[in-house]
């Protein structure tokens, strides 16, 4: 009896320790869904006709794999709130499976409309036309799926990677124009088959291309992260002697492979130039030390715009098939400038 | 020869020697030490220090597999360590504070020691299969991690926590004297009855129960050094980029640290076990990552090369597989080669 009530107890421990891990992988998101579902509920339970206009929007995040994507998260969850919208938020994790289960969750609990931003680009027929069977519109955001068939979704609203992989480029290339010897770069790539890896190599592929001497020496995945950005760079810098540009995806593979450099011996920004996307505030702070050169801005702040588009699906009215966020570019002076106003 | 080819450690060896003989090939300066601002600078030394976290880890779960035992948390106690360590740092008034650093660090181990307690009150106490027990703070520690982190990467700028990860002592990295440090104390167990206690607990934990070893004790012990282990490799990878990710950090770390002790030479059944295979097989598995860089391999099939070099090292290693090939070249039968002979002769 007394083992009993030991095993009882270790039992009970165990199942607030699952309980509690998985409050942690939703984040913050579910808590702020609760508390927006109450609201609604309190209105519902009024009588009025106010329960036609509640809307309940199932998101599906990547993961948060990075500080865009933490401002990019912190974005929709505010402005749901702003705008009345009942947001369900689930975090995959970085992972399709993960993020395919929280999809045919979202159809079972009849949201809706559901908006996601897909982990990688290829194999979401099936969830799609699933959701479309149900009658469930979906918005993609922030990243495209492969997909031959239009109509599985409504629209798409996010940055156009392949514009911010052309900036990059067209900045090098403006810097390099009168280059009499060859220029040697490498690229961390983001993570492998993802749309923003896939779009950015090739936006600057295609503009470098139009000069001879921007030669690629060397292009591998950091998959997003610091500790991957340092420790490829590292091995970039032992298996290259002459590196003169580095071109990272996202800021945080940038800011490990400035750790990389350094310890190297070289200056970054001066020894070797850097372009990085994003622009995030720890970005934007390097940029405006001068560590790192050019920084094309991938915005995260999608919410309102979001919003708006999940409002006027609900609505019946026709939205546009590709919205595009409106992004600029930095300079190490103009980081500067920016810098104290920056949010995330 | 013979007694070489038969020693645990000859096959592991030999493939870490081929894996650098392949990298000389390539790049010929891949064993160029240089001095860089008072410490060494080299390829050689970044494998040292990117592989001592893994080295760690593995070093804990060799102890733990030698009990028959697996700890697959240990990949969320690196998550949950750095977190904590860089959190208490991040919200100190002054970061670069020695007071602070320390009193962050040792709160982080002592997290990773309690963590470690969980899984050996689990497994010993509850009898819960290990890999049931540790699966269940694999999957909560990463959730705990990112409540830690409130799912932000949290960056600190604290140049003497950044030591530990990146700095470097005598010319060499820091954390391989942190390796080094631990992989004395787990030697101990060589040198004392505990190493007798862990392998006959792996064997048969009721046997030994009758012969007098605790065997709960000896398992719950192994189950909070592996925590403590994974502890400190979370706070070398956290402090090594200044940055705490509970999402990436020590992400599969588990699985890499179980092939760096199956390379090693430990089997799976317990009852046995090699610290400095496992130290090799780790070192293995980092040189590996660090060629797949080196030499260009595109990102996209990295994942199936890796998986092909894993493939040959455990081949190489298992003895069945050896003698199978050794008899099938032993009893060739080639007619023309036969004639040949006989006609010379």
């Amino acid at each position: 009896m007394k083992k009993l009530g030991k095993m009882g107890a270790v039992l009970a421990l165990t199942l607030t320790v699952m309980m509690l891990g998985a409050c942690g992988n939703n984040g913050g998101g579910n808590t702020a869904a609760n508390e927006t579902g109450k609201a609604a509920e309190a209105s519902g339970n009024g009588g009025t006709k106010t329960e036609a206009k509640d809307i309940t929007l199932g998101f599906s995040q990547v993961g948060a794999e990075s500080g865009w994507r933490s401002a990019n998260t912190k974005s929709i969850q505010d402005s749901a709130k702003e705008a009345g919208i009942t947001l369900k938020f689930s975090d995959a994790q970085q992972k399709q499976e993960n993020q395919i289960k929280a999809l045919r969750s979202f159809i079972q609990q009849k949201v809706d409309v559901i908006a996601f931003s897909p982990v990688v680009e290829s194999g979401w027929d099936t969830v799609l036309k699933e959701a479309k069977d149900a009658g469930i519109p979906v918005v993609l955001t922030d990243r495209a799926v492969d997909s031959k068939d239009t109509s599985l979704y409504v629209t798409f609203l996010g940055s156009d990677f392949v514009e911010e992989g052309r900036k990059a480029g067209q900045w090098l290339s403006e810097q390099y124009k009168d280059a009499s010897e060859d220029i040697n770069i490498v690229e961390l790539q983001g993570t492998t088959g993802s749309a923003p890896a896939n779009d950015r190599m090739s936006g600057f592929a295609e503009v470098i291309a139009g000069n001879p001497h921007l030669k690629m020496i060397a292009s591998q995945s950091g998959d997003f992260t610091r500790a991957k950005g340092k420790e490829v760079m590292q091995a970039f810098l032992k298996a290259n002697k002459d590196i003169d540009v580095l071109y990272a995806h996202n800021d945080d593979m940038a800011l490990g492979a400035i750790q990389a450099i350094e310890a190297a011996g070289l200056k970054p920004g001066e020894d070797i130039r850097i372009i990085s996307v994003d622009a995030v505030k720890d970005g934007m702070q390097a940029a405006s030390e001068g560590k790192i050169n050019f920084i094309v801005e991938c915005n995260p702040l999608l919410g309102p715009q979001l919003m708006q588009v999940v409002q006027d699906v609900v609505d019946g009215k026709q939205v546009e098939a590709r919205i595009v966020t409106e992004e600029s570019t930095f300079t190490s002076e103009q980081a500067k400038e920016a810098l104290p106003n920056r949010q995330y | 020869m013979g007694r070489l080819v038969k020693h645990h450690l000859f096959w592991p060896l030999c493939v870490l020697a081929a894996l650098l003989l392949f990298n000389l090939c390539y790049s010929p300066d891949f064993f160029t030490i240089t001095m860089h601002d008072g410490h060494l600078y080299g390829s050689l030394i970044d494998i040292l220090n990117f592989g001592s976290p893994l080295i760690l880890v593995a070093i804990g779960m060799t102890l733990v597999v030698a009990t028959k035992g697996i700890d697959l948390s240990v990949g969320s106690i690196v998550a949950i360590s750095g977190a904590v360590a860089c959190l208490s740092i991040s919200k100190g008034p002054d970061q670069n504070s020695l007071v602070l650093i320390l009193i962050s660090v040792l709160l982080a181990v002592g997290l990773s020691l309690v963590l470690g307690l969980w899984n050996g009150l689990l497994v010993s106490v509850a009898g819960i299969q290990p890999i049931i027990a540790t699966l269940i703070l694999m999957v909560a520690g990463r959730g705990i991690a990112q409540l830690v982190t409130g799912g932000q990467i949290i960056t600190v700028t604290s140049a003497k926590y950044a030591y530990i990860g990146s700095g470097s002592l005598a010319t060499l990295p820091f954390s391989i004297f942190v390796v080094i440090l631990v992989l004395l104390i787990a030697l101990l167990t060589r040198r004392t009855a505990l190493g007798l206690f862990i392998e006959s607990v792996g064997c048969n934990p009721t046997a030994s129960l009758m012969a007098g070893v605790r065997a709960k004790w000896v398992i719950l012990s192994v189950y909070i050094f592996c925590g403590l282990c994974a502890g400190i490799a979370g706070l070398l990878l956290s402090s090594n980029v200044s940055s705490a990710d509970g999402n990436n950090a020590g992400l599969w770390y588990e699985l890499d640290a179980i092939l760096a002790v199956v390379i090693g030479g430990t089997s799976l059944n317990g009852g046995r076990y090699y610290l400095t295979g496992t130290v090799i097989g780790a070192l293995i598995i980092q040189t590996l990552t660090t060629t797949i860089y080196m030499i260009g391999v595109p990102p996209e099939i990295t994942l199936v090369v890796k998986a092909f070099v894993v493939l040959a090292v455990c081949l190489i290693q298992s003895d069945s597989f050896r003698a199978a090939f050794a008899a099938r070249w032993k009893t060739r039968h080639y007619p023309a080669e036969k004639e040949i002979t006989r006609h010379v002769s």
